[in-house]
């Protein structure tokens, strides 16, 4: 079967200050990634701390970076290809949502203008009219009322009001693939159940999507697939029940154990090990060698000091630990 | 539990052109010594402004409207700058919201650190640098931190640095604004449990603003929720995650998503805004439970029982 995009062997690093000499200067950002999402429309969530390689891999599939070896296609064809040849079908089939719905509009302009603008360059409607009543569609589609949002400026919407204007520009493009890049880290609880439901809805009318966060809450909420990423590496990966509810890493498991529970009767007990080997974590990324997990990990072997562990099949998903 | 602070209907009013913006409309608490109070509620509801309120730190366009905080036998907010400038800090400290950012990137973390104990105090350079140095022990981090800048160190340890600021003078409040906002997991996980051990460890009384109710079930004692620049209720943290009496409070908890119930709802409508509070009770347009008095009387806060405060016509006229 055809995937709908594909990274293969990925491999992204980048160059440290020109002044630093006395460190080796390149930092791998991504580190032979690899994974697919299929034509079906599915979620798939892209889990891991700050730093892991998530926007790296963001900005790869978006074309804005390119990867420093490996492939990504998208429907069979280089992404480089597509930007080249065809870029304006490529922004108009592989969308994304930005982190930070305050910083994403611009100002002195009225909302309407980044509707309008849609679509004006894709050619989407024939006359005045119908645009209107494409944006009226689109912004009822994720639950706006087009008569309280039009002609508003920026900052007289609240953060989850911005946040859905943009999945309204986003519905508007009916796009095949939608990033979300932390969509809904900015926005308070009580609205990111919301979003998160649109998000879904979008999935049953084609649009598949990538979700990146670092929140396993989120992720569970919506997602069909997950992919645990750290410093670079996938560690594991496969359908959402399966490594919530059976984790195999250790890192998969110091996250899911790190989620508090709410409920005040079940506090934490136990404590979080520190590395301190992370003050010196901007450098120390290059020289490992091994498991690029191997200074958090309670169970450090020695053989996890050798090689990276390969991507092994266990129990219904895949996992890349020396434990397996 | 001895009261050690206590806010008296205070106000807080910004100017706008459109009149007084009031972002803190009445609010009354009491903070008992040695406990963990949270203050929850969503982002507009006033909770940064209590803290800067009670602290004095609201800037202008923001005034303190009226109101009165209560510490040792005296209104804090009577006293002059320097009177109570010797009390914040030393007595009273503050964690501010994305305090990881606002270390200034071109200073060493040591004299971050001593500057600020210095002004207070009149210690010696060596000695300030002692008790920095004891300070970012208790919150774990390695004595090697001083002579690091702070880029050198990740979001995390940033925001622990902040916390050991705050506790450089033994405070007997700690005001934490969002200590664990925009961390991942596992770092939120550390600095709530640091957070936990101020209690055990120095016996601070924290008071900490959070808009997660899951983070205040991991840590604290009592729980303060907020709605539109008022209390709607308070009760201690078991109470109010078995038995909360607020439809709103019961909304937050509702809106929590979680590994065990795959689900969440949310709590329709968006939050009103502060240049035109809606009459009555303020949360009676987004209310499941709405009654025709909602409409029309604010409900006061009442107790109706022991330790629980809740602000609802449900229980009881008013």
């Amino acid at each position: 079967m055809e995937n709908l995009l594909e990274l293969k062997n990925i491999v992204k690093t980048f160059t440290r200050a020109a002044f630093d000499f006395t460190r080796e200067k390149v930092v791998y950002a991504l580190n032979d990634v690899s994974f697919d999402m299929d034509v079906e429309p599915k979620i798939l969530a892209l889990v891991g701390e700050s730093g892991s390689g998530k926007t790296t891999i963001c900005k790869l599939i978006l074309g804005l970076e390119e990867p420093t070896s490996g492939e990504i296609r998208y429907k069979g064809i280089p992404v480089s290809d597509w930007i080249k040849k065809n870029q304006k079908e490529y922004r108009k089939e592989v969308q994304i949502i930005f982190q930070d719905p305050f910083e994403t509009f611009n100002p002195f302009y009225r909302v309407d203008r980044i509707l309008w603008t849609v679509i004006e360059k894709f050619n989407l409607a024939k006359n005045d009219n119908e645009a209107r009543s494409k944006i009226e569609e689109s912004l009822e589609a994720v639950g706006l009322r087009p008569k309280e949002i039009l002609g508003r400026y920026p900052h007289q919407l609240s953060g989850g009001e911005r946040q859905r204007f943009m999945l309204a520009r986003v519905y508007i493009l009916r796009p095949k693939l939608l990033v979300a890049d932390e969509p809904v880290s900015m926005l308070d609880a009580s609205l990111r159940a919301v979003f998160l439901d649109h998000l879904k809805d979008f999935k049953k009318t084609g649009i598949s999507c990538l979700y990146i966060t670092h929140d396993l809450n989120t992720a569970y909420y919506i997602s069909d697939y997950i992919m645990i990423i750290y410093a670079g590496k996938i560690l594991e990966r496969g359908s959402i029940e399966g490594v919530i509810k059976n984790p195999l890493h250790p890192y998969t498991r110091m996250l899911i154990s790190s989620i508090p529970v709410p409920d005040p009767t079940k506090r934490w007990t136990d404590r979080v090990r520190i590395d301190i080997t992370q003050l010196q974590r901007v450098s120390g990324r290059e020289t490992i060698k091994g498991c690029v997990f191997y200074n958090r990990c309670d169970y450090a072997m020695d053989t996890c000091k050798g090689s990276f562990p390969p991507m092994k099949m266990v129990e219904g998903h895949e996992v890349s630990c020396f434990l397996y | 539990m001895e009261e050690i602070l206590e806010v008296e209907d205070l106000k807080v009013y910004f100017r706008t052109i459109y009149g007084d913006a009031k972002s803190l409309d009445g609010v009354s608490l009491k903070v008992y010594e040695g406990e963990i109070l949270g203050i929850a509620g969503e982002s507009g509801c006033g909770k940064s402004t209590l803290v800067e309120g009670v602290l004095k730190l609201v800037k202008p366009p923001g005034y303190i409207h009226s109101g009165r905080v209560i510490y040792n036998g005296k209104n804090l907010l009577e006293l002059d700058g320097d009177e109570f400038r010797k009390i914040r800090w030393k007595e009273i400290s503050y964690i501010p919201q994305g305090s990881m950012n606002s270390l200034n990137p071109v200073i060493k973390i040591e004299e971050q650190m001593t500057d600020g104990i210095i002004s207070h105090t009149d210690m010696t350079y060596q000695e300030a640098k002692e008790i920095a140095l004891e300070a970012l022990s208790s919150v774990g981090l390695p004595p090697d931190v001083v002579q690091m800048f702070p880029h050198e160190l990740s979001g995390g340890m940033r925001q622990r640095v902040c916390i050991a600021m705050s506790i450089c003078l033994k405070p007997k409040i700690v005001f934490a604004d969002e200590p664990v906002t925009a961390l991942d997991v596992v770092m939120q996980k550390l600095n709530l449990q640091t957070i936990g051990e101020l209690k055990e460890k120095f016996g601070i009384t924290v008071a900490m603003v959070a808009h997660d109710m899951s983070w205040h079930a991991e840590v604290s004692d009592r729980i303060c929720v907020m709605y539109a620049a008022k209390i709607v209720e308070i009760g201690s943290t078991i109470d109010i995650f078995t038995n909360p009496l607020h439809p709103y409070t019961a909304g937050l908890l509702e809106a929590i998503p979680s590994l065990e119930k795959r689900f969440a709802k949310s709590i329709p409508g968006i939050a009103p805004s502060p240049l035109n509070w809606p009459n009555g009770c303020r949360f009676h347009p987004r209310c499941s439970k709405k009654m025709d008095i909602c409409e029309e009387i604010d409900p006061p806060l009442k107790e109706v029982e022991r330790n629980r405060i809740v602000a609802c016509h449900l229980y009881g006229g008013g």
